[in-house]
């Protein structure tokens, strides 16, 4: 009936003519798609950053692989890019980076996972108002001012310990790493602990199970997916930290698996290339890329497997 | 009876047996706690007794010097400064773009699938990776060079993830009453969303924005990537200063070096007296970004409080 009696209307008037409402809302149309738009490049601007990280570290990792073989760079145990006899095997690197995130994961799970669940199930409610944000403070502590604290305190701290521990040692750097990591931990295990419904909880209780029993028969159990997911995210964490390890740990290349001693992780050894001045373009400008890339890779895995077990603990209950 | 009695007692020692461990638990998880909070304190107390004496209206307005006495923080806080500004004028409007596009616009296609999965696998990726980004893409791709623009850019994506989650919060906690009136009214999606959805939301935006610039300020790795010098006792030129006077948008291709550089640099320096110095740069990296991150967990606390649809 509207359209009728409208299109009557329509009839009526002269061809050309066209209300000032009915232009202004032709006008908002146009307006309406071209804000919709511009919103979905901005949303955009994040498929293009990875697909930017993708496309800068396959090209430039590809230039260095046409000049070192991949089984060199997997096998070889010297990594020397940047002197005469250059030796391109990323073992070394990747034997700093494997013991330092050992150390810290060490330190973070036990005390992350405890913390995670006095804080779900112990806890009164002012310990967890204020201990909360006190976790947060934590992990928003810039990492520069961890690799400070663990070269100039933690050190000569493990030193009076263990006599002829040197200056620089993964130790250190490992143990400080995993108080920061802390807060990862902590804070996703424990939304996954809390996620857990309270009927289970009541339903131990019923039988006559302790806070403590229920803790850790029925909620740990019922959680464990989160848990390893908060775990998983703490080792990606670890194995991407730069700054601690660059200061406290070292800048020497070093096949150990002995944390007293120093060694250069993957990330430590890309920023002491770019403390240097590299030309553009070089073998050794080439080598941080394709050491940026085994890091990708290996953060990619540990993202991807976390998320995976992210999504199930969501959708079991 | 007394058998019953004895049955009895037992079950209430075994009892009692069992609620030690909640005791002894509780006691293990304040412990756990505790050695957050000593590390906190021995981090601070560490550095104010090293740094603290430091600190002078000198330490603010001299540059880096090679007499660790006279040495500043002039060109660190300066080049801090701008490359925030940078960094918030590229990643608050890209991720509120970002946020209100995703919660408000998206269609549900393969698309917006992609989109979300991403900004969740951007959170995961370390910091440096988007340094050799920024590196390989801005600095000799589009040929921006070691720029504040550069670094700018590079943290501005860096915690663009940050931005978009904290605006998706924020919208998603707006009842869809609100929307439904906006539209009963005649107003259109891009009326709804400007007069209502982001005014309501802008608290929740502020909390992530300040929180992602927190990170920002603090992170060293990328921006030492991309090649940010170390030493600079020079500062970017003001708009329409020198000769011939600077544009108003100059100092974006300045070099610079920001804080944590700064820091980092006098940390690796054998000599104790360079230490001092970090001690007293790192003092001010952590008041800055522990006061941000007070207002932001403050401006939760109070939005928590106070809006109650």
């Amino acid at each position: 009936m509207t359209s009728l009696s409208q299109a009557n209307r329509i009839e009526a008037l002269p061809d050309t003519f066209v209300s000032d409402r009915l232009a202004r809302r032709k006008l908002r149309h146009v307006q309406e798609r071209i804000i919709e738009f511009v919103l979905f490049l901005a949303a955009c601007v994040s498929v293009a950053t990875t697909l930017g990280i993708v496309v800068i570290l396959l090209t430039e990792s590809f230039v260095f692989f046409q000049q070192v073989s991949l089984w060199d760079f997997l096998t070889d145990n010297q990594w020397t890019p940047l002197f005469a006899d250059a030796h391109y095997g990323i073992l070394p690197l990747l034997s700093g980076t494997l013991v330092s995130s050992m150390v810290a994961l060490l330190v973070a799970i036990p005390l992350g996972t405890i913390i995670a669940i006095y804080l779900s199930e112990f806890a009164p409610f002012g310990v967890r108002e204020v201990a909360k944000p006190f976790l947060e403070l934590l992990s928003g502590i810039p990492t520069i001012v961890y690799g400070y604290f663990a070269l100039l305190f933690v050190t000569p701290l493990l030193q009076k310990l263990i006599p002829g521990l040197p200056g620089f040692n993964l130790l250190s750097a490992g143990i400080v790493m995993g108080i920061m990591i802390i807060p990862t931990v902590s804070s996703v295990s424990e939304d996954a602990m809390r996620a857990v419904p309270m009927a289970l909880r009541e339903g131990s209780y019923a039988m006559g199970a302790t806070r403590f029993q229920t803790a850790i028969r029925v909620v740990t159990p019922a959680a464990f997916s989160g848990i390893a997911a908060a775990y998983i995210l703490g080792i990606s964490r670890a194995v991407g930290e730069t700054m601690i390890l660059a200061v406290a740990a070292g800048m020497q290349p070093n096949l150990t698996w002995n944390p007293l001693e120093p060694a250069a992780t993957i990330t430590a050894y890309i920023v002491q290339v770019a403390l240097g001045d590299l030309p553009h373009g070089s073998i050794g400008y080439q080598t941080i890329f394709a050491a940026g890339l085994s890091l990708a890779l290996m953060t990619l895995v540990f993202n991807v497997l976390g998320h995976m077990l992210r999504k199930r603990y969501r959708q079991a209950y | 009876m007394s058998e019953q009695t004895a049955r009895l007692e037992s079950i209430r020692a075994l009892i009692a047996a069992h609620k030690r461990w909640d005791l002894v638990f509780a006691t293990v998880g304040v412990l756990a706690l505790m050695v957050g909070v000593l590390t906190f304190v021995a981090l601070f107390a560490q550095m104010m007794i090293d740094g603290a004496p430091r600190l002078s209206w000198d330490f603010f307005t001299n540059f880096p010097s090679r007499k660790p006495d006279q040495a500043g923080i002039l060109s660190a806080w300066v080049g801090s400064t701008l490359v925030m500004i940078v960094t918030a004028a590229t990643a608050v409007p890209l991720g509120v773009g970002a946020g209100v596009y995703l919660e408000e616009y998206a269609p549900k296609n393969w698309m917006t699938d992609l989109i979300e999965i991403n900004v969740t696998n951007l959170a995961g990726v370390p910091s440096i990776v988007y340094g050799l980004l920024a590196l390989g893409l801005f600095v000799y791709g589009f040929g921006l060079g070691q720029s504040i623009l550069t670094a700018g850019l590079t943290l501005g994506l860096l915690i663009l993830p940050v931005v978009i989650v904290a605006t998706r919060e924020a919208i998603r906690s707006i009842p869809a009453v609100i929307r439904e009136g906006a539209y009963a009214l005649g107003a259109t999606k891009w009326q709804t969303t400007s007069h209502h959805i982001l005014p309501y939301s802008t608290p929740g935006i502020m909390t992530g924005v300040i929180i992602g610039m927190a990170r920002a300020i603090g992170e060293t790795a990328p921006v030492i990537t991309i090649g940010a010098l170390t030493f600079i006792a020079f500062l970017p030129a003001a708009p329409f200063s020198g000769d011939p006077p600077a544009g108003l948008f100059d100092w974006v291709m300045s070099p610079f070096t920001v804080m944590p550089i700064q820091m980092f640099n006098w940390t690796s320096r054998p000599e104790a007296a360079f230490h001092q110095n970090a001690a007293a740069a790192g003092l001010v990296l952590v008041v800055m970004t522990l006061s941000m991150n007070a207002l932001a967990i403050y401006i939760r606390y109070r939005l928590r409080k106070s809006i109650k649809w």
